[in-house]
């Protein structure tokens, strides 16, 4: 989000949002989103739409001074892997971004130009907290989905933080069937992809499309070379503690691939060399059930787990009501946190469990000095809570992006209102507004 | 308006949530005997028999606990007893006798077990390969005729997350909502079995799962065939139920004054099984338009709909479904996967319980039938921030007493009251607490879960063997 105020009335919101304003939010119980514990009496200062200075007690700067009377304060909640502003009712196909079955693209599709941040999941999922997601796109017809990006879920219509910020790919079972049939099918897939965008690298002007012919679009191609380089990321859907394993074979042989896992049900029982091989991970954190045959060792001790063996891992929500409800990691990390007093189960401590939903989402596609933390420098994304911000059913009593207060209402808010008595009272519902 | 004989029965002994229709009978049942094998005695109406057994328990006293009795009751610091499989005694104070097992319950919760009054374990199980994908005969819009029972998979290793991590300890198991009459449901008791009966709850009636909505007409248009719009659901279930209802009155002939018997027709037995008051209605519907229109519908049939599910706009009927006594039973916070899920908000449940109308919470789905708690948490969350106050102990009717009327089993289970199964959950906190998991579960008294003992968890078949085997999962 630009914090520029003319931006954002041509832009045409309907409700135009204030311009950042320089904030000191002060006695609060105060969440850096690193993995730190929660500091009492803490002191946050937004100047120019970015944190300034965090930390215990500390001067009070100019701007709007904002008591917390105790409360948590925290970073905005980053959301791992979702598909967040592309899809407004998923059953309704003309609403439905995330794939293009009939496409002859796949790498080179650019998910920027689906976000719509009027999308409802947007406002409803900022009325819980999250400030900032990473949405991927679904993949049809080609293990590569396409590029994804950083967005922020402000009240505007300039959603995006880092557009083409990766690529996402399919592997695994999901990969094999769209890559014809079988694991190795889609391993040759990914082959000749990487090397025909090597040979776009090489020199573009030369890439001549193909027609139909082609495996390879120049677009697609020209997206790979970006991701053989290294320059982003490739998110790879990955469960099978075997596929996670051919994946780390795949970094070895393409020196250039960053590849971040997505999912990662079995990654615990691999996880020595995850940490190793020096790959993040962004894992579904309460998968427990063998829901397919790669999901055989799954549990949702699985991120405690990776961790304890020094993986770098978020939680990201894939395959799991991820363009809605995204706003569940909350109560998901919070669920980390139960883990820690199972006998045989590895949970994680309140801090470690927020980090997994603020800063380390953020470092997995190589973000953090941008946004999930309350660090110097990072954007101004903050938000005041009613309660614990793990536990079920606290949410935000103030939230800024970008600096910029946000409204906290939305469409079933709206209908909450309308019908907390159900009965029309002189006049028929529609009027009752 | 057609008021039969049945309708007037069922109005008569059904109230509120009361879903128990054992005790109404069709109008010829109080017929003067005649040369017939007497009335509901045509044919066998429980051909497939429970042969669930209750395990062997030992005598047990959790004491000094925070007590939830499932139907709106506290205790704090109180005390439970159950012993031969039932709940003895719950108080204040209970004096520990000779071979009980005295658990000091500090700084914990005990509840009785969660009933999930919708879930597909057994017929959608993991793994979920096209093999197992057993819960909708999508080959008709009407498939009365099928039992979801004859899918249920034992093996599933789903029941044990929701047994150790959710503290479910009965569900109600439906065929999926492709079709208007989508078959017969059953209600299992959640503990692990060689074969479906002997999971089969004792005594529960069967259910009809029914559908309104996108489902039927998305799945059957889009095959060319009827229905492919709303009014073609209504009109495909009307011409059915008449047809019920003929066939209702032939069995009905034929059981008190004999002769010839009618034809057997699998679908129809489910549907005079309706008709009767034996078989409860669950039927799966969205919108609150479609639910006002079920309900005439279901009147002029001369059937009762016991609970709508999913059911994510009964906050705007609140009043209508009171009126009617029919329950709802719902999502916390699910919405926007599908256009009639479009105006789900995070009150329904709470403006529906205000209202005075019967509410549960339901699952429908293997992972979030580990959290129903924690639904209902974020239930009350939303209600209190609406001006809806909520106590934790009326939350767990949501979770206990409402699902057991609503599956015809709330005399036998349901809450913790001296005689019923001592279905019981130890919490190791508050239970509406994302910090809590259940500590021990007992199904009939029986010890099948403690998290604090390896041997006792269990594992599926499925899961022999294989990676991760007996993991805390």
């Amino acid at each position: 989000m630009k914090r520029l105020f003319l931006a954002a009335l041509l832009a045409g919101t309907t409700a135009v949002p204030a311009a950042a304003q320089d904030v000191t939010i002060t006695n609060a119980k105060l969440v850096l989103g690193d993995g730190s514990a929660p500091i009492e009496g803490g002191t946050v200062v937004i100047r120019g739409g970015r944190v300034v200075s965090a930390g215990r007690g500390g001067a009070v700067a100019g701007g709007k001074t904002i008591d917390a009377g105790g409360r948590y304060v925290t970073p905005g909640i980053v959301a791992g892997f979702t598909r967040l502003g592309i899809i407004e009712v998923d059953g309704v196909s003309t609403t439905n971004d995330a794939s293009a079955r009939d496409s002859v693209f796949n790498a080179g599709l650019d998910i920027a130009s689906a976000v719509n941040p009027r999308a409802t999941p947007i406002a409803i999922n900022r009325t819980d907290g999250v400030t900032r997601a990473i949405v991927a796109p679904d993949n049809a017809g080609s293990i590569f989905a396409g590029q994804g990006a950083v967005i922020d879920l402000g009240n505007d219509m300039d959603a995006l933080t880092r557009p083409r910020a990766f690529q996402f790919m399919e592997w695994g079972e999901s990969g094999a069937r769209a890559a014809g049939g079988s694991r190795p099918a889609a391993m040759a897939m990914f082959r000749n992809a990487l090397f025909e965008a090597q040979a776009y690298a090489r020199n573009p002007a030369s890439f001549a499309d193909r027609g139909k012919e082609a495996l390879l679009t120049r677009t697609d191609a020209e997206a790979l070379q970006r991701v053989l380089s290294g320059q982003v990321p490739l998110l790879i859907h990955v469960e099978r503690a075997s596929d996670i394993l051919g994946v780390l074979a795949m970094k070895r042989e393409f020196a250039g691939l960053k590849p971040v896992l997505v999912g990662a049900s079995e990654g615990w029982t691999v996880a020595q060399q995850i940490a190793a091989a020096n790959v993040p991970v962004l894992a579904s954190a309460l998968s427990d059930l063998p829901a397919s045959f790669e999901q055989l060792a799954a549990t949702q001790s699985n991120i405690g787990r990776m961790k304890a063996a020094g993986v770098v891992v978020g939680i990201g929500t894939i395959g799991d009501d991820e363009a809605r409800q995204a706003r569940l990691v909350r109560q998901y990390a919070g669920n980390l946190v139960a883990l820690s007093k199972i006998p045989g189960a590895a949970g994680l401590d309140w801090g470690a469990a927020f980090a997994t939903i603020s800063s380390l989402p953020a470092r997995t596609i190589g973000m953090e000095g941008e946004i999930g933390s309350l660090t110097p420098g990072r954007r101004g994304d903050v938000v005041i809570w009613d309660g614990d911000p793990l536990e079920i059913g606290s949410v935000p009593t103030q939230l800024f992006i970008d600096g910029i207060e946000q409204p906290l209402t939305n469409r079933q808010t709206r209908l909450r209102d309308r019908y907390l008595v159900p009965a029309e009272q002189g006049l028929p519902k529609a009027y009752q507004r | 308006m057609i008021r039969t004989l049945t309708m007037v029965a069922l109005a008569a002994g059904l109230v509120a949530c009361t879903g128990d229709g054992k005790e109404v009978r069709s109008a010829s049942a109080d017929a003067p005997k005649g040369k017939g094998p007497g009335a509901g005695k045509g044919y066998d109406h429980d051909p497939f028999p429970s042969t669930y057994r209750a395990y062997p328990g030992r005598p047990t006293l959790v004491t000094n606990v925070t007590i939830y009795d499932g139907e709106g009751g506290r205790i704090d610091r109180g005390s439970v007893l159950f012993r031969d499989g039932k709940i003895v005694e719950v108080g204040q104070s209970i004096a520990a006798t000779d071979g009980v097992i005295v658990i000091d319950g500090q700084g914990k919760w005990v509840t009785p077990g969660i009933i999930d009054v919708h879930s597909h374990l057994g017929d959608y199980p993991s793994p979920g390969v096209d093999a197992h994908s057993d819960g909708n005969e999508m080959t008709g819009p009407v498939t009365a005729e099928v039992w979801a029972e004859h899918s249920v998979w034992p093996q599933d290793p789903g029941f044990a997350r929701a047994l150790t991590n959710g503290g479910v300890t009965t569900l109600q198991v439906l065929p999926g909502s492709a079709n208007l009459m989508g078959g017969r449901s059953v209600t299992l008791k959640n503990v692990y079995g060689r074969t479906m009966q002997a999971m089969k709850f004792p005594g529960a009636p069967y259910g009809l799962k029914m559908a309104c909505g996108e489902n039927p007409k998305r799945v059957y248009g889009s095959k060319g065939r009827m229905p492919s719009t709303r009014m073609g659901n209504v009109a495909v279930d009307r011409a059915t139920w008449l047809r019920a209802r003929e066939y209702d009155r032939k069995w009905d002939k034929y059981e008190v004054d004999g002769g010839d018997a009618p034809t057997r027709d699998i679908a129809m037995d489910t549907l005079r099984g309706v008709l009767d008051g034996e078989i409860l209605v669950h039927n799966h519907c969205y919108r609150a338009d479609e639910m006002a229109i079920v309900m005439d519908m279901a009147q002029e049939m001369g059937y009762k709909v016991t609970a709508f599910h999913h059911a994510v706009e009964s906050y705007k009927i609140a009043d209508l479904l009171k009126a009617r006594g029919v329950c709802s039973a719902v999502w916390a916070d699910w919405y926007g996967f599908k256009m009639e899920s479009y105006d789900a908000i995070g009150e329904n449940l709470a403006i529906l319980d205000r209202q005075g109308a019967c509410a549960m919470i339901h699952s429908d789905d293997a992972n979030g039938i580990q959290r129903l708690n924690q639904e209902v948490a974020k239930v009350i969350a939303s209600a209190k921030r609406a001006g809806m106050a909520v106590t934790p102990e009326h939350a767990w009717t949501w979770l206990a007493i409402n699902p057991a009327r609503a599956l015809g089993v709330d005399q036998v289970t349901g809450s913790l009251k001296p005689g019923k199964m001592a279905d019981v959950v130890l919490w190791n906190g508050d239970p509406f607490s994302v910090y809590t998991r259940p500590e021990k579960v007992w199904v009939d008294g029986a010890l099948l879960f403690d998290a604090n003992d390896a041997r006792i968890r269990p594992v599926s078949d499925f899961e022999l063997g294989q990676p991760g085997e007996g993991d805390v999962k």
